[in-house]
């Protein structure tokens, strides 16, 4: 890939961050809710000190995040916070970070969301293209409809069928939670198998939400590869099926998958949240979820900031993979 | 020379609705959806008629009763009945996918057209907008803006404007590479030639060749915002006090519903949700199918 290409990218990215940014900037300002004023309300109300003299408390934190400057100010010091990935204090942990709370939070939600992405994955492609393959038996083929039909449930939902069916009813698995209550996180075997048993329902309702679409795309991807003239050509040199399946097929049908993959990331991430906030896993969801319930406007905008942008790296890394799969592109440049 | 008397039988032209009941019959993903998606609307009016509403809203039935013959979803933590819950939620549901369906198709449609028909720095300028802003997750620019919005200001037509603001841009797209080919047909170059206007030739000529692709993207437009606006009340996001499907699932996480054994609480959401989704994407496949002669089945 050339060096124009990769600029060119990198270009792209930026100006999707600075999008993003520029709306998480603005809407909140446009907005009638005062953070700060609402704050300081509810420590008032749990807190019974009086009103009096709130006003200046408010106009002093105002000054502390800088939101008495001008707006043309506000901006450029925001835009440089997000530069350095900096997204302030949080509200209501005070003094925490923003960058500070994702840390804690984000090794659960990319190890989830990591796993069950390349499982999902690698799961779909070979189911699909088996699904179209007319030489695997059918029981094999008909293996892949099941996942088809669980495309359209959303991961949330299949958390809260598979929570009731296997946790609640079966009680096979736990309820909810990274650990068991109670235990303390060690390096120990121990640990890790029931970290491990708490990750299951999770991880399968993931993964059961998005198998659907890899199989589709494969079948439809293996089913046109089959007319083509080169696989005919190696059935009749007399390649035996496997490797024809695996060079031939799968080969040919990793770089759309791959940009199918790109463009599922922005889908992904969100329902991943989403979901693990559901089974309580003290993931990026879980900080969104306490965040929302607090009001705690600088870390909730913070947390979409910092997705935002993760995603559009890693769309933009996994595009500079399509060399590495593709020998074509490598040609071009 | 002897002539053939050919027998005169009379061609019989089938109707309309065998038609599309032999159509529905190549397509049985289409008419699934369909027959699922009346069975659904059914529950909602019927329910609506003869369930009472008011018992939709916390504080007015006895607490955490299981499913029974009186309640037959079983009651909430708040004194919810969820069979009215579910009434009043899959109308607020349906209300929210419609209205913010329709207003992001009819944008994607103007803009599309504006894009494609004009143009020049206009089509650069809606198209370099539409492919930033793509890959940030709409769901978390709707976060912010539901957040930032007072929670008292928070209704369900909120709902809808806040799942518009991000949903015009996939229409947007797909129109604009659709009347860009219309656009090179000769029909259209022999309506101008003929001197028709350009509003003439965007209303009369194209617009109607499009309606099967709008459709698709309509349906398409309602399930994204049925969808976006069940993650939006999940996340407590929605208006709280309105039985929305991810509102009363959003309370029973909150409550520990699981924990406490209060099983019937999320499942009935869930189940109504599973059915609204999986309903719309049905016809959403079904439909693409009609839209897009390429992969539409012979008969």
């Amino acid at each position: 890939m050339s060096l124009r290409i990769i600029l060119k990218r990198i270009g792209f990215l930026v100006l999707v961050v600075w999008a993003a940014a520029t709306i998480t900037f603005f809407i909140p300002r446009i907005s009638p809710r005062n953070p700060i004023r609402e704050r300081m309300a509810e420590l008032a109300r749990t807190g019974g000190f009086s009103g009096q003299g709130m006003e200046e408390v408010i106009a002093s934190y105002s000054a502390r995040f800088g939101l008495d400057k001008p707006l043309l100010q506000q901006y450029v010091d925001y835009m440089s916070g997000v530069a350095r990935l900096d997204f302030g204090v949080s509200l209501n942990k005070f003094p925490k970070t923003t960058v500070e709370l994702i840390a804690e939070a984000l090794p659960w939600s990319l190890g989830l969301m990591l796993a069950t992405t390349v499982i999902a994955f690698v799961l779909g492609m070979l189911l699909g293209a088996v699904a179209a393959w007319p030489r695997a038996p059918s029981w094999l083929r008909s293996f892949a409809t099941p996942f088809v039909l669980f495309m359209g449930v959303p991961p949330v939902l299949m958390g809260v069928l598979l929570l009731f069916f296997v946790a609640f009813r079966l009680k096979w698995l736990p309820l909810g939670g990274a650990y068991s209550i109670g235990t303390v996180p060690e390096f120990s075997l121990g640990f890790i198998l029931d970290l491990a048993r708490h990750q299951i329902l999770p991880a399968t309702a993931l993964i059961l939400g998005s198998v659907g679409a890899w199989v589709l795309s494969m079948r439809g991807m293996g089913i046109t590869i089959q007319g083509e003239d080169y696989v005919n050509f190696a059935e009749h040199k007399g390649l035996n099926g496997f490797t024809i399946f695996r060079d031939y097929y799968l080969r040919n049908a990793l770089l759309p998958q791959v940009t199918g993959l790109v463009l599922a990331l922005g889908t992904v991430v969100p329902s991943a949240i989403v979901t693990e906030q559901i089974f309580g896993l003290p993931g990026i969801g879980s900080v969104l979820n306490d965040a929302i319930r607090a009001n705690d406007f600088t870390v909730i905008y913070g947390i979409v900031l910092f997705i935002t942008i993760a995603v559009a790296v890693m769309m933009v890394l996994l595009e500079f993979l399509y060399p590495l799969l593709d020998p074509r592109i490598r040609q071009e440049a | 020379m002897a002539t053939i008397a050919l027998p005169q039988t009379e061609v019989k032209q089938p109707g309309r609705l065998t038609l599309l009941l032999r159509y529905l019959r190549r397509n049985p993903g289409l008419l699934v959806g369909l027959l699922m998606l009346l069975g659904l609307v059914a529950f909602t009016v019927i329910g609506l008629l003869t369930v009472n509403t008011a018992q939709a809203y916390p504080l007015q039935v006895r607490v955490r009763q299981p499913p029974s013959w009186q309640y037959p979803f079983g009651t909430d933590f708040f004194g919810r009945n969820l069979l009215a819950a579910m009434v009043v939620g899959m109308w607020q549901t349906a209300l929210i996918g419609v209205l913010a369906g329709a207003g992001g198709t009819l944008i994607g449609v103007i803009l599309g057209f504006i894009s494609a028909y004009f143009g020049g720095w206009l089509d650069a300028v809606i198209k370099g907008v539409c492919s930033i802003l793509t890959p940030i997750p709409a769901l978390l620019i709707q976060v912010v803006i539901a957040s930032s919005l007072d929670k008292r200001d928070v209704t369900i037509y909120t709902m809808a404007w806040i799942v518009v603001m991000l949903a015009w841009m996939g229409p947007t797209l797909v129109v604009r590479s659709q009347v860009l080919t219309m656009k090179e047909r000769q029909f259209v170059a022999v309506a101008r030639l003929s001197g028709m206007s350009d509003l003439g030739i965007i209303f009369k000529e194209i617009l109607p060749n499009l309606l099967p692709f709008i459709a698709a993207a309509f349906v398409g437009q309602v399930f994204a915002a049925v969808f976006a606006s069940f993650y939006l009340a999940v996340l407590g996001l929605g208006p709280l006090r309105e039985p929305l499907l991810g509102n009363i699932i959003w309370a029973a996480q909150g409550q520990g519903a699981f924990f406490n054994g209060w099983w019937w609480w999320p499942i009935a959401p869930a189940v109504a949700m599973i059915l609204i989704l999986g309903s719309l994407a049905l016809i959403n496949m079904g439909l693409d199918e009609l839209a897009n002669p390429r992969v539409r089945r012979s008969e």
